[in-house]
C-alpha cells in the first residue's frame, strides 16, 4: 500500500488534549466510515516513526479528518496535536481495516459505544449515516471523563434526530447541573438506553482496552449476539 | 524519498535496535487487539482438535490431556501489526510439531480456528521444526482470557494476528485460504521483516 503526502489545511481543537486535522491529500482513494490510517512522520535525517489513528471524516467529505489525542509521553501524538500546523506535511497510508466499518447500506440498528478519543470512528459511522439519509436506527453512547473531555459535543447535539441518539455519560466530575448520565457504561445503562438482543443491532464498540473489555462483556451479557459485537481498541500505548 | 515532517524530531530511542523490525516501538505493557467479545469457554467444555485435509477429524485433547503433552518454555519477541513490539516474552506451550507430529499428511497449508470465529491462515511449513506452539502460560501465569487464555497459537515470526488467540483447532488444507483479518485487507503471510502488514505490501 503506497505512502500519500497529506497537508496540515485546518486544526481544530476539539478539548485541551485533543485536535482534529484537517488535511488535503492528492489521490485519496477514499474509505469506508469506522477505517483508520498509518501516519508516518519523518525528521531532516531520515529517522520516522508511525502510529495508527481512525479517520474521523465519513467518506466522500471534502478533506480528511484525523482527530488525535495528545499522549504525554508518546512520540507522534505530541507533534501531531502541538507541532503540525497549516501547512505542514507528513505522510499517510490507508484506508485500513475491512472489519470495524459500518456501510449505510445495512438497515439493522446500529448501536455505537465510545468511549475517550474512541468516539473517532464513531464519529465518523454518525456522519455517515446523516450524510446517507440512511433509515437504520443509531445511538451513540459516549463516555467521557469530565465535559471538558468531551470531543465533537455540538456536533454530535446537533446530529441527534429521529433516527440519530445520543446518550452521553460523565465517569468523572459533572456539574451539579448537568443532565446527562454519570458513572461508567455498564449493563446497566446499556440495559436502559441501548436496544433489547431481540432487535438486534450491530454493536460498534471502540475505546482503551479495559472500557471495550467491559462494554462487550456487558453486551454478551445482556444477551447480544457475540457475532454481532465489533471491537476496536486501543492500549494506553497507543501514542 | 519521504516526506521530511517540519520540526519533528521524535524520540530517538532505541533499545531494541536491530531487533524491532521496521516501523515497529517498542513497548513495556501488553496492549490488547481483537475483533470482538472475549469467549468465555469453560476448560471442561474447551478441546484442540486437529482436522485433516480430507475434512476428518484426526486427533482431539481435551484440556487435562493437552496438558499433559510435553510443554517447552519458549522465550521470543512478538511484533503487532499495529506498531508495538514487545522483547523477550515468557511463553509455556506445546510445539506444533508435537500436535501435529503424528499426522500423515499432504498438505500445504493450516488455518488456526478459534472460539468466536476467529481463524487465521499459514504455510504449514512455517508452523514446524520449531517454529509455532499453542501456549497456555505466559510469564509463569495462566494465561489470561483477553491475552487469549486458556490456550493461544504463537508464531512469533510472523505479525502477531498470526498467533490467533482462544484456538481450538487446526485445520490442514491443499488450498490456501483468506483467514479473518487477511480478509479484510492484511497480508496473507505477515512477516514484520518484509513490513508486510496490508494487501500489495
Amino acid at each position: 500500500m503506497r505512502w500519500l503526502v497529506a497537508t496540515v489545511a485546518e486544526t481544530v481543537p476539539e478539548t485541551a488534549r485533543v485536535v482534529t486535522l484537517r488535511l488535503d491529500v492528492p489521490d485519496w482513494p477514499s474509505h469506508r466510515a469506522g477505517q483508520h490510517v498509518d501516519v508516518r512522520l519523518t525528521a531532516e535525517d531520515g529517522y520516522s516513526a508511525q502510529r495508527s489513528y481512525s479517520i474521523a471524516s465519513p467518506p466522500g467529505s471534502e478533506r480528511l479528518e484525523l482527530t488525535v489525542e495528545r499522549i504525554d509521553d508518546g512520540e507522534v501524538s505530541p507533534y501531531l496535536t502541538t507541532e503540525a500546523d497549516l501547512g505542514d506535511q507528513f505522510e499517510l497510508r490507508g484506508p485500513i481495516g475491512g472489519w470495524f466499518v459500518w456501510d449505510g447500506t445495512d438497515t439493522a440498528p446500529v448501536l455505537l459505544v465510545g468511549g475517550g478519543s474512541g468516539v473517532v470512528p464513531l464519529r465518523a459511522i454518525m456522519r455517515q449515516h446523516a450524510a446517507s439519509g440512511s433509515t437504520a436506527a443509531m445511538h451513540l453512547v459516549y463516555s467521557a471523563r469530565t465535559v471538558g473531555d468531551l470531543i465533537y459535543r455540538e456536533e454530535l447535539e446537533a446530529l441527534a434526530g429521529p433516527r440519530r441518539a445520543v446518550t452521553v455519560t460523565l465517569t468523572r466530575e459533572a456539574a451539579p447541573d448537568w443532565a446527562g448520565y454519570r458513572g461508567r457504561v455498564d449493563a446497566g445503562l446499556l440495559a436502559e438506553v441501548g436496544w433489547p438482543p431481540s432487535v438486534q443491532p450491530h454493536c460498534y464498540v471502540c475505546g482503551p482496552t479495559a472500557f471495550v473489555e467491559a462494554v462487550a462483556d456487558a453486551l454478551v451479557g445482556l444477551g447480544h449476539e457475540p457475532g454481532r459485537i465489533r471491537t476496536e481498541r486501543f492500549g494506553p500505548t497507543g501514542a | 524519498m519521504a516526506v521530511v515532517s517540519r520540526g519533528f524530531q521524535g524520540r530517538r530511542r532505541q533499545p531494541g535496535a536491530g531487533l524491532v523490525p521496521p516501523g515497529q516501538y517498542l513497548v513495556d505493557d501488553f496492549p490488547v487487539l481483537s475483533a470482538g467479545p472475549t469467549p468465555d469457554v469453560a476448560l471442561e467444555d474447551w478441546d484442540l482438535t486437529v482436522v485433516d485435509e480430507s475434512g476428518a477429524v484426526v486427533a482431539r485433547w481435551g484440556w487435562k490431556a493437552f496438558l499433559e503433552l510435553p510443554a517447552e518454555d519458549v522465550t521470543v519477541d512478538i511484533h503487532c501489526v499495529t506498531k508495538w513490539s514487545k522483547l523477550g516474552t515468557r511463553w509455556q506451550g506445546v510445539s506444533m510439531d508435537t500436535i501435529l507430529g503424528g499426522i500423515d499428511t499432504a498438505a500445504e497449508f493450516v488455518v488456526a480456528f478459534s472460539d468466536g470465529g476467529y481463524t487465521t491462515n499459514l504455510p504449514l511449513a512455517d508452523v514446524l521444526d520449531g517454529q509455532a506452539w499453542v501456549a497456555h502460560r505466559f510469564e509463569d501465569e495462566d494465561l489470561e482470557p483477553e491475552h487469549g487464555g486458556p490456550a493461544r497459537l504463537l508464531v512469533p515470526h510472523l505479525y502477531f494476528w498470526k498467533s490467533a488467540k482462544w484456538v481450538r483447532g487446526l485445520r490442514l488444507s491443499d488450498e490456501d485460504e483468506p483467514g479473518f483479518w487477511e480478509s479484510v485487507g492484511y497480508h496473507n503471510y505477515g512477516d514484520p521483516w518484509r513490513e508486510q502488514r496490508y494487501w500489495g505490501d
